[in-house]
């Protein structure tokens, strides 16, 4: 009846493993009972789960993202904690939970909170940068998410119920093989990754339909902000990857499930081609990662030095280059794995060449600054730690890239530090500074900036003493993933890392302290114009939060910094003529039910449930049938409530908020010349 | 005219665009699927020496029985580009009759399909034999998914083509659906050449 779930799965092999387990359901369980306190089960149903606009949708996104990060952290303080005091002893983590911990780590890390954290951010914006009313599938969308969640739920309940993967979240067979893994982590691994790369294809889908189709009059491909642009170029690398991933994981899953011999050590099997395929999706994901925050990037960097970005053009092609070349590069994950030095060679050199379009965007980045009227926002201050801390991941991963170099490195610390200084600088400082740039366009009001400038210095430095002595580590000899060690030398080290991982646990607590006191000052803070920064693309010219269609009449562009255009001729805030009636998507329960099944659908598959598992399938095909059938997903909003909306938003904008912009005289594109704005 | 039929007209426009993107979008969906197909015969084109004492292609594949379910799997598409034909002609029976067709078309090819496994896992030829038999029975089987999943989406057009009639979100609808089955032709082509072809030469 229940498979192979029996009373063993609750982790009673461990204090820390039932703390753990504790803590998730005692935090699950807390939330329950304030949504019920609060009565908002019913609004949090009508206006959240089942809504189908792309603005709600992202910021579930990005709530999802925070959760998920600080989960994942815990695992970064418990490893860290580990190998400081792990000298000669066993530390305090059992080895097979030490190596749950760094599997999930970087499992949630990519999955959880990288991902929905930039679709979360591409949602919210992307419709508005480019005029849209909304993206191209509604509710397509909505699955997208729900999909996600049901995999982040996944990895959350292989903490009570049964335990995580150990074989890291690469999960390279044969270890990960039934033979050597036969418990049910990796196959939580597995349909977490399923389920929410499933939601993923279907958002890079939805985001290629939405730029290529819903672009407002005027909004030529070259007019597009750089944030849209990476959007689309990660939406292509997310269609042409991701099926990858879900080809990779469903054979490494038949093989585990039903004896087939895709990877196995006998009967025919070929580990390379696990090796391969993951790294073919596992590449390109992590450009899908750092595009966004580049594209992010760009645009505080533009706004925050009141400057047309430099190089416009130059950054869209290296964009689009680094999209390209993302898919040539995937051997260099595995140079040590026995291609011939020629192979090597090819890889390690297309590998360098994509630091050349990244080194021309921290140019354009460094040009757009230079004689700009930088203001020191919290997003700017991200923007400026990034280009100083990427630039030396980026110098050692050409130092990786070439295959000797990395014979000796491969598999340390220094890897380890090398991608977690790609990812941290370059991704997620990025995604902070999207969350401190885009806040206030979500709710209406700013966040606070003292707050969000402590949080930058405490990851900031965090960062630099968690995984710097790692670089030093590695060029001493030590590998990656290790319970405990026997060389004194190491411990000092070790030890610096942990007091960073501390100091990352401050930063993350003052975004936390950030999102509470802007939230309770929120009146004086009110974003009441929708442009608080005196912003320059089209998410601007809507109102904060944004009103459901977003746009009452849809834009006109006739330049890339289309919103500063229409301050410059004093075409902003003008209400049009006359409204006319918007058609909008119906919201739709469809979307939250379908990932609690794929949920199901996944959890009864790890512990063999097969009547579950058929059932589940079931239910899927219906509600795909029910939606299939149905002609009736839209309905009319009349212009006199459009007028309406309009007016109240009009009426609250005085002139002393707005950043009136006429007497600005631009003097030839990106030509250094300081703005001369309304003083 | 009344408000309730401006919004009609309203949405009528705003569906036509949708309708729009959403063929773009199937295009993108397929452009997926069939990378999720290249990396299928990937794994096959690697694994499909590795017979691992079992039996190998020579021993298990039989040409004639696959030229039917060829046969079978072709005609299909002809009898649904029929229907699409009779759609764009607003001939709503007669797209019912070609759809039934081309049901019954695809049925006979999945149940040849599973004949022909059942046939091989009797043999002890089944996907757990060999890294060669897990590529083939993944590959061809993950065809014959989508051609199953084919046919029920045909059951539920013929469903809505006789309750509703040829609306212009059905027309869109058909016509993905055989962007769709065209699609999975093309596949079946290429596994006949790539795995039965070089499996028996």
């Amino acid at each position: 009846m229940l498979g192979r779930l029996t009373i063993e799965a609750i982790p009673l092999y461990s204090w820390v493993a039932m703390g753990g387990a504790a803590v998730t359901v005692c935090g699950g369980l807390a939330v329950f009972l304030l949504i019920t306190y609060l009565r908002a089960w019913k609004v949090l149903w009508t206006d959240w789960l089942t809504s189908v606009d792309h603005k709600k949708i992202g910021i579930m996104y990005v709530v999802l993202a925070l959760v998920m990060l600080v989960r994942g952290f815990v695992d970064a303080l418990m490893m860290r904690a580990q190998q400081a005091i792990a000298l000669n002893s066993e530390g305090y983590l059992p080895p097979e939970h030490f190596e749950q911990i760094f599997s999930s780590h970087g499992t949630i890390m990519i999955f959880f909170v990288a991902m929905p954290f930039l679709t979360g951010l591409i949602n919210i914006i992307v419709p508005q940068q480019i005029g849209a009313r909304d993206v191209a599938f509604p509710f397509l969308n909505s699955v997208s998410l729900w999909l996600t969640a049901a995999g982040a739920g996944l990895v959350l309940v292989s903490l009570v119920v049964g335990k995580f993967s150990t074989a890291g979240w690469t999960g390279y067979p044969p270890y990960s093989g039934v033979e050597f893994s036969p418990g049910v982590g990796v196959d939580y691994w597995l349909w977490a990754l399923i389920v929410s790369g499933v939601g993923s294809t279907a958002s890079g889908i939805n985001f290629i339909v939405t730029i290529v189709k819903n672009r407002c009059p005027g909004m030529t491909y070259m007019r597009m902000p750089l944030f849209t642009w990476t959007a689309l170029c990660i939406s292509v690398l997310i269609a042409f990857a991701f099926p990858a991933l879900t080809v990779v994981a469903a054979q490494l899953t038949l093989d585990r499930t039903l004896g087939f011999h895709f990877f196995t050590n006998g009967d025919g099997g070929n580990m390379m081609l696990f090796a391969n395929l993951i790294w073919i999706w596992g590449h390109p994901e992590v450009y899908i990662l750092i595009l966004p925050a580049f594209g992010i990037f760009s645009e505080v960097v533009a706004t925050f030095s009141r400057k047309r970005l430099f190089g416009y053009k130059s950054l869209v092609y290296a964009t689009a280059c680094i999209a390209i070349l993302s898919f040539t590069v995937w051997l260099h994950h595995f140079f040590t794995m026995g291609s011939s030095a020629n192979v090597n060679a090819v890889f390690g050199i297309a590998t360098m060449i994509i630091a050349v379009p990244t080194g021309v965007k921290i140019f354009d980045w460094m040009f757009t600054m230079y004689r700009g009227r930088i203001e020191f926002h919290p997003s700017m201050v991200y923007t400026i730690g990034f280009m100083v801390t990427f630039v030396i991941g980026g110098v050692t991963g050409v130092l990786l890239a070439l295959p000797p170099a990395d014979y000796l490195m491969h598999n340390s610390t220094f890897l380890v530090a090398h991608f977690h200084n790609m990812l941290i600088p370059g991704a997620l400082f990025g995604y902070f500074a999207g969350l401190n740039y885009w806040f206030p366009k979500a709710f209406g009001f700013k966040l606070d900036a003292k707050w969000g400038i402590r949080s930058f210095w405490f990851w900031f430095i965090g960062f630099y003493l968690a995984f710097m002595p790692l670089y030093v580590l590695g060029f001493m000899g030590m590998s990656r993933r290790m319970e405990h060690y026997a060389d004194p030398n190491w411990q000092p080290y070790l030890i610096v890392a942990a007091l960073g991982a501390l100091c990352i646990l401050c930063g993350i607590i003052c975004i936390a302290v950030q999102l509470y006191v802007s939230a309770k000052n929120w009146g004086s803070a009110r974003d009441v114009t929708g442009d608080p920064w005196n912003g320059r693309t089209l998410d601007w010219a809507t109102s904060s939060p944004p009103a459901p269609y977003n746009f009452a009449v849809l834009p006109e562009v006739r330049d890339v910094d289309a919103f500063h255009d229409m301050k410059i001729h004093g075409t902003a805030y003008r209400p049009p003529a006359h409204y006319e009636d918007i058609v909008m998507p119906r919201k739709s329960g469809l979307g939250p039910i379908i990932g609690a099944v794929a949920f199901v659908l996944g959890f009864a598959f790890v512990w063999y449930i097969w009547w579950l598992v058929a059932l589940s399938l079931v239910l899927i095909l219906i509600c795909i049938g029910i939606r299939a059938c149905d002609d009736d997903t839209d309905f009319v909003m009349p212009a006199a409530e459009v007028a309406r909306i309009e007016a109240a938003h009009l009426a609250q904008i005085t002139p002393v908020d707005m950043h009136d912009m006429r007497d600005f005289e631009p003097r030839g594109a990106a030509s250094g010349t300081p703005l001369a704005g309304r003083a | 005219m009344s408000d309730t039929a401006m919004n009609e007209d309203l949405l009528e426009h705003e569906e036509r665009k949708s309708l729009e993107s959403r063929e773009f979008g199937f295009w993108v969906y397929l452009m997926t699927d069939a990378i999720i197909f290249a990396l299928l015969f990937a794994s096959y084109v690697v694994l499909s020496k590795n017979s691992a004492a079992g039996p190998t292609s020579k021993d298990v594949f039989d040409l004639s029985h696959t030229a039917g379910e060829t046969a079978l799997l072709l005609f299909s598409s002809l009898t649904f580009g029929l229907a699409t034909i009779a759609m764009s002609l607003g001939r709503s029976g007669r797209v019912v009759q070609w759809l039934i067709v081309t049901l019954v078309l695809g049925l006979g090819f999945l149940a040849m399909e599973m004949i022909e496994f059942s046939g091989m896992i009797g043999q002890g030829a089944g996907p757990e034999t060999s890294g060669f038999l897990s590529a083939f029975f993944t590959l061809v089987g993950t065809h014959g998914l989508h051609v199953a999943f084919g046919v029920i989406g045909i059951c539920v057009m013929i469903g809505q083509v006789l309750a509703k009639g040829l609306t212009i979100p059905v027309r869109s609808r058909l016509f993905r659906l055989g962007l769709f089955w065209h699609f999975l032709d093309i596949v079946w082509i290429g596994i006949f050449s790539v795995v039965y072809l070089p499996g028996v030469m």
